[in-house]
């Protein structure tokens, strides 16, 4: 049961978009979610599908495995779209039954707002499908480190983020260590109801928050031993570097940031 | 005590007790690591060796009493990188001391913590993990490899440092038979070829036979220490405290009370075999 959880879902390639700097990435990703919201009709999302799809055609990807991103949020999307469908305000009306009152205002409201989710869903899955969860620590890092001079911890988030995603593959083989050895002396993690079940859990999580604190304490150990001081004056194995790559994918990014802009007071 | 260049660590009237203790857990030890050294320190749980190896790395500050590592002293605040760079240290847990999610970048760890620039780390990583036989490892995830291949990486991360002495604590005791041959070969011929002192701390018999020289700790002092032949032969005063001796030694022993006449000091295996020998071509 544990091994669906794949976190960060990184798909290794080696196409244009994966060589990117991530720092670069992370700052184009960002542009892009605002020029979500500055779409207002429905010809501006399909530029935005457009440029989504030039992408992710360059990346490698299959068009079909993103939209496989948006699966797991369907819930949330459709909720968004019924909310949005009943309770906004508009003036003509579409369907007038009873306590039903549906405009059409607010049918125009909900499917923005669908979209608007779904495309920033597919968006920010285009950047953690091709960046490796390290490199993506590297360019949080490197992006927020202006910030530590109003005492913004940049380097121990990032360092923080390193651990975890190292240490994460190591508690859930834990997990499942533990869950077996409680199976074994006839504990019951699956029948019950919901309460029984969460009762159920927590011998397992009892020693899986004794051992993390055990492996806290070892590793705090062992990274003394190694120099470890902190973010100051560290130098890195692999230092990022902008290419002509990166200068590429910002100028098709403004391209399509200013035909959104365009398209949006021509059409608005 | 001779000259510094001949002594990696200097350790002398050493105590430690820690915080709210009541006993030392190191009670007045004096001893040392020489240059190009293989120790082995032997005890039972609670003898105080791990502490010891502690005391080597400037992770606990003496008590009472002073360690020096390559003429550097552990008390000083101010020496506690470059003494840890000297003296690298590999601990029990595998999972435990790797930080970074891919070997190589495990391996940069310290020396990133040092400051040494990005092209240097690059050499000093590769001649390391090439020295530990891990070199086609380099760009694997930490958590797909075997106990022994993630301490030969811990191995390879102190060894980047550039250190004067490795100390293993309890490094193979979480390791299958292979794996434990792989590491202590690994730091056998790390030792013989580079010249690096080794320091291992374990309570496998066979693992300190095959060190020069071999301190016994109980309750916290030294209570034995010599060559493994001078140590392991004192087959009784080892029972004393709680300690076996190697199978073959063992077997020696048993053999002289049987009347048999081995030699006392055998170790291992290919000795018990030739003495055998000698004896039946003698009779």
């Amino acid at each position: 049961m544990l091994n669906d959880i794949t976190l960060g879902q990184y798909f290794p390639g080696d196409s244009p978009v994966h060589r990117m700097d991530p720092r670069m990435k992370l700052i184009l990703t960002i542009a892009y979610i605002v020029g979500v919201f500055f779409i207002g009709n429905l010809p501006g999302y399909l530029l935005a599908l457009a440029f989504l799809y030039i992408v992710v055609r360059i990346s490698g990807i299959s068009f079909k495995y993103l939209l496989k991103g948006v699966r797991p949020l369907r819930f949330i999307i459709l909720f968004t779209f019924i909310l949005n469908l009943f309770f906004v305000q508009g003036e003509t009306p579409l369907i007038d039954i009873g306590f039903i009152h549906i405009t059409r205002e607010a049918l125009r409201n909900a499917i923005f707002f669908a979209l608007r989710l779904i495309f920033l869903v597919m968006g920010t899955s285009v950047l953690t499908l091709t960046t490796s969860p390290m490199q993506l620590t590297d360019g949080l890092e490197r992006l927020l480190r202006p910030l530590q001079k109003i005492h913004f911890p940049a380097h121990e988030l990032a360092m923080m983020m390193t651990i975890a995603l190292r240490f994460i593959p190591t508690l859930l083989e834990e997990t499942d260590k533990i869950q077996k050895a409680q199976m074994a002396r006839g504990a019951d993690f699956e029948s019950g109801n919901l309460i029984t079940r969460a009762k159920a859990m927590i011998p397992l999580l009892v020693p899986l928050f004794v051992s993390a604190f055990r492996r806290a304490n070892e590793l705090a150990m062992a990274m003394e031993a190694r120099c470890y001081r902190g973010g100051d004056h560290r130098t890195r194995l692999r230092e990022l570097k902008y290419t002509r790559l990166d200068v590429y994918g910002a100028l098709a990014t403004v391209v399509y940031i200013a035909l959104i802009v365009v398209e949006g007071r021509l059409l608005g | 005590m001779t000259s510094l260049d001949e002594n990696r660590i200097i350790a002398s009237d050493l105590c430690y007790a820690y915080p709210e203790a009541e006993k030392r857990a190191v009670d007045r030890v004096s001893m040392r690591v020489k240059k190009g050294e293989f120790l082995a320190i032997l005890g039972h749980n609670g003898s105080g060796k791990s502490t010891l190896a502690k005391l080597f790395n400037a992770l606990y500050v003496p008590s009472a009493g002073s360690v020096w590592v390559c003429g550097l002293d552990t008390r000083d605040d101010d020496l506690v990188f470059d003494i840890r760079q000297h003296a690298g240290m590999v601990f029990q847990n595998p999972d435990n001391q790797i930080v970074a999610t891919v070997v190589e970048e495990d391996v940069a760890f310290g020396l990133e913590n040092n400051g040494v620039p990005a092209p240097e780390i690059r050499v000093r990583i590769d001649d390391a993990l090439r020295a530990v036989n891990m070199e086609q490892y380099a760009k694997k995830a930490p958590h797909m490899l075997s106990g022994g291949q993630k301490q030969r990486v811990a191995i390879a991360g102190v060894l980047a440092m550039k250190p004067d002495v490795i100390i293993l604590d309890e490094s193979t005791a979480m390791l299958d038979p292979s794996g434990r041959r792989e590491v202590m070969n690994t730091v056998h011929r790390l030792n013989r070829e580079e010249g690096i002192s080794v320091v291992i701390i374990t309570h496998y018999m066979a693992e300190a036979a095959t060190a020069d020289y071999v301190i016994v700790m109980d309750e916290g002092k030294i209570a034995m220490s010599g060559t493994p032949r001078e140590v392991f032969t004192k087959v009784e005063k080892m029972r004393a405290l709680g300690l076996d001796v190697p199978e073959m030694t063992d077997l020696a022993h048993m053999l002289r009370g049987d009347g048999v006449a081995v030699r006392a000091d055998i170790l291992t295996v290919d000795e018990m075999v030739e003495e055998v020998c000698r004896l039946s071509s003698n009779t």
